[in-house]
């Protein structure tokens, strides 16, 4: 049966947004929470988690867009993918929910603060790194059969997806100094310039080993990287990447850039993302189903498409004006202003 | 040992949808009270319904972070633990799922922001306008999952096509047999849950002389609604029994313990069921009255198990009881309800001691009511997850092993284990805190709040 109309490749570009947001957005949630631990003092906590007070949850909701819109676009790479990583899944979600909770909880249960901070910083770093171990077994690929998953529940846990969870932690710490240097002033913007700083030199060494060892391990991914004339083709993605790796550096350490750190990082990550999916496409379970394999019925995609292309719009555009109510500083004495 | 996937799956599924259930139960109720008396405020500026709007608020906010946290584990259980039920169906029920984040989630996270932190940074009117919409939000979400749940019971504007669903009719998915009646009972019921857990924390004020003026509106308000919501429920139960008897006849028959198809059929009040036997021991019978409840007539059909498939069979007792247990509570608080209105024309109702000292217990009410409601509901459709298409045993993940799905489940168990009593302590120091003065300026350009969230003075500082 062929369709009328393929919705194949809208459909891969509003995934593919809808997880790029949920990376940046909750990327600086969680690496806030990341850098949580570190803080000085308990007013410094305290600032650290109003900045995100108000938009958490809303970060958090291109988490089940992402799912549901795999679910609805591709289900056949959900069926598979997802109890391939049952347990970087669990973990994660696990790690959420205290991680959640402690927005409410720490606020209104003063006698058992620390121990919901506890579950702030750590729930945060290790959802980080469930979900760069998602990602690295992503890129190496699922054990099938047919059309299920045949491998085991330990087979995502390779040293590769190791290095990827460890790369995703100092990532979310980068873009998360970002949104500090943004919303803090003086004593506590230095140090998360200092945060920053730090998380830099390590998402510089992660993303030079990831890119080291990605093709000598996947061989299609060699030959699409350095075949001829791709390599040609190619060559701005990494000129591109260093230009921004120099302009975020030089955010880090000019005290009058506020908002430079945290545009870096979004530079940062978007070409990660693109030299991902320059790699993989149009694979979706990678060496095994392409975007069409796994998409659904044209008619489910036509169904979701058409309140998608009207509703998402509206949605950025009220989560945008949310931002904006709480635009500014957060500071001891006044909160934001 | 021998551990079963299958089973620990649909344990750790009844774990995670159990506990997230009671959430939604407050919030949907909350959110649309919270409007209400926001808007009271807005257009009549009395300082009191600000006072009880806030002091809800605080509530709210707690049961909604743990609504949100306990919901994102939700879509997860499909792909994790039931990737096969999620590839045979995803190509209709996953488009709900999409339309509940864009319509709901977002509106709800967005305008919650503004609700929780926000009143000093926008003009009033869009303060009020963001409680009504988180209120809109939860009623869209109830709206489309229950759409989903609803289609897996009674199925419709389908085609089968290589063992997957395809979408034929989209109206007649979203509209599907069960699902009008699903969502009106639902979503009433989430909002007398609600009215018992207002009405309790009045009790227990009015009991302690606290906080009297805002207790006696709470009370007086959820009395009224309560009049109106609960025989409406009673209403929209029958109305759901009609729609199980038309479309899972094996269900009703669970639910009902019948296991031969009779007419003039009596109402079991209780029995216990053996299903070995296929018998009722111990049952205490109420002539013709079953025939008249389920089909409104003295000689109507029911059918019994023993006309389907043994293999088709849900299980017996627990249908059984959870819906009595259902049913009970139901016409418990039916008689709650109408001895508060008699006393109110006494006007006794704010004094009565032992009035007040039941409601104060009444709290929980709403909660074992929707958890027994569900369980019939899910437990009769068993042994499928697509009523008569769908095994559940067809439906699981088929990598999984007893002890992986063993590990997470005791994962869930642990962390949900540490939350809930965490909430419950939390929201018990907000509800003793009571409500307190709100000092609303106009709105400012700076000065804000410290933080967006504040913790409660120490208890008794705002009497
Ligand atoms: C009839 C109501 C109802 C039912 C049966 C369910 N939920 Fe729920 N859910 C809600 C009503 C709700 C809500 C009222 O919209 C919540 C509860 C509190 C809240 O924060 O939003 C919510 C939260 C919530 C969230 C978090 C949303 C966010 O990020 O803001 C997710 C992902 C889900 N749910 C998903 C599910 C799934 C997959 C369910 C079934 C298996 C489910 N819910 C049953
Ligand atoms: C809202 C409250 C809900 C409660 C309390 C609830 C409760 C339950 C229970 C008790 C079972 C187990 C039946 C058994 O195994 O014997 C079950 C099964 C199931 N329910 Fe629900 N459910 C709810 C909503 C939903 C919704 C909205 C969906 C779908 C969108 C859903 C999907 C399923 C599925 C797929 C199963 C099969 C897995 C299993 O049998 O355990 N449930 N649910
Ligand atoms: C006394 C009157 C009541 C009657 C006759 C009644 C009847 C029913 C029936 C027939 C079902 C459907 C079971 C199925 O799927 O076949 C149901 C489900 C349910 N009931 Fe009730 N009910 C009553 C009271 C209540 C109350 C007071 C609440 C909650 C406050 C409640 C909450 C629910 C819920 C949440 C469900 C599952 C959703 C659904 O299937 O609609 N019920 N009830």
């Amino acid at each position: 049966m062929s369709p009328p109309l393929d919705f194949v490749p809208v459909w891969t570009l509003i995934l593919g947004l809808g997880v790029f947001f949920y990376v940046l957005l909750d990327g600086f949630d969680l690496g806030v929470g990341i850098l949580h631990r570190f803080a000085p003092d308990a007013e410094a906590r305290n600032l650290m988690i109003s900045s995100l007070a108000p938009i958490w949850d809303g970060n958090e909701t291109w988490l089940v867009l992402g799912v549901v819109g795999l679910m609805a676009a591709f289900p056949l790479a959900f069926a598979i993918i997802i109890p391939a990583v049952y347990f970087p899944i669990v973990i994660m979600l696990l790690s959420l929910i205290f991680r959640g909770v402690a927005f409410e909880f720490r606020f209104r249960d003063a006698p058992h603060r620390g121990f919901w901070d506890h579950g702030f910083a750590t729930g945060s770093l290790i959802a980080t790194f469930a979900q760069g171990v998602v990602l690295g077994a992503f890129i190496q690929g699922f054990q099938t059969d047919g059309r299920s998953f045949t491998g085991g529940s330990l087979d995502c846990f390779t040293p590769f997806s190791i290095l990827t969870g460890i790369c995703l932690v100092f990532g979310y710490a980068l873009i998360g100094a970002g949104w500090l240097v943004l919303k803090t002033e003086g004593a506590l913007q230095q140090r998360a310039r200092r945060w920053g700083r730090n998380a830099f030199i390590g998402v510089c060494l992660a993303v030079l080993v990831v890119s080291i060892w990605t093709p000598l391990m996947e061989t299609d991914i060699r030959d699409r990287w350095f075949g001829w004339p791709n390599t040609l083709l190619l060559a701005p993605v990494p000129v591109i990447t260093a230009l921004i790796a120099w302009a975020t550096w030089r955010a880090l350490n000019d005290p009058a850039s506020h908002v430079g750190v945290f545009l870096g990082a979004i530079g940062l990550f978007a070409m990660s993302y693109i030299g991902i999916g320059i790699s993989l496409f149009p694979m979706i379970v990678p060496h095994r189903f392409t975007l069409w394999e796994a998409a659904s019925d044209p008619s489910t995609q036509a169904f979701l498409l058409v309140g998608t292309l009207v509703l998402l719009p509206v949605i950025l555009v009220y989560t945008g004006w949310s931002y904006w109510v709480f635009r500014g500083k957060v500071r001891g004495d006044f909160g934001y202003h | 040992m021998n551990l079963d996937p299958l089973l620990l799956s649909r344990l750790q599924f009844v774990w995670v949808i159990a506990w997230h259930i009671l959430l939604p139960a407050t919030t949907v109720g909350l959110a649309s009270y919270i409007a209400l008396l926001e808007g009271m405020y807005f257009f009549g500026g009395r300082a009191v319904y600000l006072r009880i709007a806030t002091f809800w608020t605080r509530i709210f906010s707690v049961t909604f972070g743990m609504g949100v946290v306990s919901g994102i584990v939700m879509p997860f259980q499909f792909g994790t633990n039931w990737s096969r039920y999620a590839y045979a169906t995803a190509n209709i029920t996953s488009p709900m799922l999409g339309y509940e984040g864009l319509t709901a989630f977002f509106l709800e996270a967005s305008f919650l922001g503004i609700l929780l932190f926000g009143r000093k940074l926008v003009p009033p009117w869009v303060h009020f306008m963001s409680a009504v919409i988180v209120a809109m939000g939860t009623l869209f979400s109830s709206f489309w999952i229950l759409v989903v749940n609803s289609w897996m019971q009674t199925p419709a504007g389908y085609r089968i096509q290589d063992g997957r669903f395809f979408p034929v009719d989209w109206l007649a998915i979203i509209f599907n047999p069960s699902f009008p009646t699903r969502l009106g009972h639902t979503v009433v019921g989430f909002y007398i849950t609600t009215a018992f857990v207002v009405l309790s924390v009045a009790g227990w004020y009015l009991r302690r002389e606290r906080f009297v003026p805002e207790a006696r509106r709470m009370m007086s308000a959820t009395l009224w609604l309560l009049l109106v919501l609960v025989p409406v429920q009673i209403f929209l139960g029958d109305a759901s029994g009609l729609v199980t008897r038309a479309e899972q006849p094996a269900k009703l028959a669970a639910i009902e313990s019948r296991w031969d198809t009779q007419s003039r059929v009596p109402l079991t009040l209780f029995a216990i069921p053996d299903e070995a036997a296929a018998a009722n021991r111990f049952a205490i019978d109420v002539p013709v009255l079953g025939s008249l409840i389920l089909t409104h007539s003295l000689d109507g059909t029911v059918k019994g198990l023993k006309d389907f498939p043994r293999e088709d069979w849900p299980p017996v007792a627990i249908p059984f009881f959870a819906f009595r247990i259902m049913v009970g509570v139901g016409l418990l608080m039916l008689a709650i309800v109408v001895v508060g209105n008699l006393l109110r024309r006494r006007d006794r109702v704010f004094s009565h001691p032992l009035f007040l000292l039941a409601c104060q217990f009444a709290a929980p009410l709403g909660y074992i009511a929707v958890l027994a409601g569900w369980t019939t509901t899910e437990v009769g459709r068993q042994p499928w997850t697509v009523y008569g298409l769908l095994r559940t045993a067809d439906s699981v993940s088929p990598s999984l092993t007893g002890w992986d799905v063993l590990i997470s489940l005791a994962g869930y168990m642990v962390a949900y284990g540490v939350i809930f009593p965490g909430g419950a302590f939390v929201l018990s120091r907000i509800v003793r805190g009571g409500p307190m003065e709100v000092d609303v300026p106009e709105p400012v350009e700076s000065g804000r709040p410290q933080s967006p969230v504040r913790p409660i003075p120490p208890e008794g500082a705002a009497t």
